[in-house]
């Protein structure tokens, strides 16, 4: 008994882990599955219903509306915090002075929660006391800036606050990239007369691959999930046309009583996330396998 | 800057690439700068707006400066203004965030350094499709598991409470933790625990002994990451706790959200920096652990 104890105690060590994770992850998983093909409301039924959920979510204008949003955000977020995140990291490899602090200034907002982050902007945005009252004192009487109550441009105000929140981020993936090169590499191109701006393009960030894929992996996956900031800045609106699928999920989920829906729209985003998750697991394992 | 003209021959050119580095020197730091203040300026407007008075506020500008330093607005965000019913103030939900972050980081950092070191020193069939299986959850959206979460946490009893919360955060802190430990400890040469061992120390033993005193660093970058993670968490916050049971995240919002009475800009912001100063502060005094964690958890989170 003492000996198989011994011998076991590993696997006795790790089953905690791997229940919790089993039960808390998988199985609830399977279980939103399998509600998302039930015609639940306000609680679960669990009769199979087929894919009337499903059908019911693609017809809905609302969750039409929350997966253009967040295609639109999804490509600006991703295009702006690649772009800023890689020239402030070619800029501070440049043996910069004061590097530590500007690193510390770029990546400070990841620190923060979007709540906390999201109050600030809401405030900043704000149409009548924020940014357009500060342009106008400074003489541009006419400058009107109200993107945030503004139907057709409150979904911007949502990318200007990710994109600060998490360009830093981005930084830090590629500075750390760029130092990992080694420094014969540049030498040498040097020595065959290639310039500074050359030696970027043509070398070292076709080096950067993984840290590009990495980061596209890594914002699409905040982007699908954003929904705090999204509650802090506009709580979907001006009416519903800032909403995204994960505000669409826990407002059908916990205020509507459409818990076949939500449970439908979960599954969507888990699906989503997946699509992109699953390649880089496979990729990053490869990779370590073949080390 | 590298310039490719051979200095012998082309002196007055060289000359001239001195002032065009010397420019391209200025320009960096300009656009350095820049980002630098655009990324400053929504810190910078919340602190010189919590120590306005609200005349003030609409008088000047985001950017002005205040008439002094007026922390009333600071005052009244933590304490309230001590009128009772409808009086909403942070300080109690600021205790709630700490009595669920302390816990929460505990279990979770405990679970991940135990599995972490079974995974890469107590090597067992098919453990790298146990470490896939964990780590896969630091990726689903949670949005997959909050309708059966917030029924089991009805059915545990522990509904609407700190204590469920600290179950929550436990649970999907582990695929986090045990990345962190697995990938520190599968640099520690296996042959010390072999050797170990062979000397006849036991499971617990290797692990206090051995791996413990030397894990101080993937210790502080673990605590820290959880510890913003779930000081940061708003989405289970305000899913299983509503009222009085609720972290510093929620009760920001709401208070920034309440459309009582005339919009307090100063005390949103003084609740904003108070909701913020935590992790703030672990950030300017660990950020290199910080960035560590950020660079290999959030890779894969």
């Amino acid at each position: 008994m003492f000996k198989w104890l011994e011998k076991n105690l590993p696997k006795i060590v790790m089953a905690p882990a791997v229940g919790l994770i089993g039960w808390f992850v998988y199985g609830f998983v399977l279980w939103t599955l399998y509600i998302s093909f039930t015609n639940s409301k306000i609680l679960p039924k669990y009769e199979l219903w087929g894919f009337g959920q499903y059908e019911k979510l693609w017809a809905s204008r609302k969750w039409l509306i929350s997966v253009d949003n967040l295609l639109v955000f999804t490509a600006l977020f991703l295009i702006f915090c690649i772009v800023i995140g890689i020239i402030l990291a070619i800029f501070l490899d440049q043996k910069i002075r004061a590097e530590g602090v500007l690193r510390t200034i770029y990546l400070y907002p990841m620190a923060l929660s979007f709540i906390v982050t999201g109050t600030a902007w809401k405030w900043i945005l704000n149409p009548t006391l924020g940014i357009q009252k500060m342009f106008i004192e400074w003489g541009f009487e006419n400058f009107t800036f109200d993107w945030l109550v503004n139907r057709e441009m409150a979904i911007y105000t949502i990318v200007i606050a990710g994109v600060w929140q998490s360009a830093g981020f981005v930084m830090a993936l590629f500075l750390a990239g760029l130092r990992s090169v080694e420094d014969e590499i540049v030498k040498a191109a040097k020595i065959d007369g290639a310039g500074l701006f050359t030696v970027y393009w043509r070398i070292l960030l076709p080096m950067m691959r993984p840290v590009f894929f990495t980061s596209f992996v890594i914002l699409v996956h905040i982007s699908i999930k954003s929904y705090d900031l999204i509650v802090a800045l506009t709580q979907g609106g001006p009416g519903i046309s800032t909403t995204m699928p994960a505000l669409f999920m826990t407002q059908a989920a916990f205020h509507k009583s459409q818990v076949g829906l939500s449970a439908a729209s979960a599954m969507m985003m888990f699906m989503a996330v997946a699509a992109v998750i699953i390649p880089y697991l496979y990729s990053e394992l490869r990779r370590e396998n073949a080390r | 800057m590298q310039d490719n003209l051979k200095p012998s021959s082309y002196q007055q050119l060289e000359q001239k690439s001195k002032y065009t580095n010397m420019f391209l020197r200025w320009f960096l730091y300009f656009i350095l700068i820049l980002f630098a203040s655009y990324f400053i300026f929504p810190l910078y407007v919340m602190v010189v707006t919590s120590l306005k008075t609200m005349e003030e506020i609409r008088q000047g500008t985001l950017l002005s400066w205040p008439s002094g330093l007026n922390f009333e607005s600071w005052a009244v965000a933590w304490g309230g203004r001590g009128y009772g019913a409808g009086d909403t103030f942070l300080k109690p939900y600021f205790w709630n965030s700490i009595k669920m972050v302390v816990p929460a980081v505990f279990f979770s950092t405990f679970i991940g350094a135990m599995t972490g070191y079974v995974l890469t020193k107590w090597r067992f069939k098919g453990d790298s499709w146990v470490f896939l299986f964990l780590l896969f959850g630091c990726f689903i959206p949670f949005q997959a598991i909050l309708l059966p979460m917030a029924r089991t946490l009805g059915a545990l009893g522990i509904s609407n409470s700190i204590v469920g919360l600290v179950l929550v955060h436990t649970v999907y802190g582990i695929p986090f933790t045990t990345l962190f430990f697995r990938n520190y400890y599968v640099s520690v040469p296996t042959e010390l625990v072999k050797a170990a061992r062979i000397d006849g120390a036991g499971f617990f033993k290797i692990f206090f002994k051995i791996l413990l005193p030397i894990s101080a660093p993937i210790i502080v970058v673990t605590v820290i990451w959880q510890f913003t993670q779930i000081w940061n968490d708003f989405l289970f916050g305000s899913t299983f706790s509503f009222g009085e049971a609720a972290p510093i995240q929620v009760a920001l919002n709401n208070m920034v959200l309440s459309s009582t009475s005339v919009k307090e800009y100063n005390v949103d912001m003084a609740s904003a920096i108070i909701a913020g100063v935590p992790t703030l502060i672990v950030y300017v005094l660990a950020g290199k652990y910080f960035i560590r964690g950020l660079t290999s958890g959030a890779v894969k989170g």
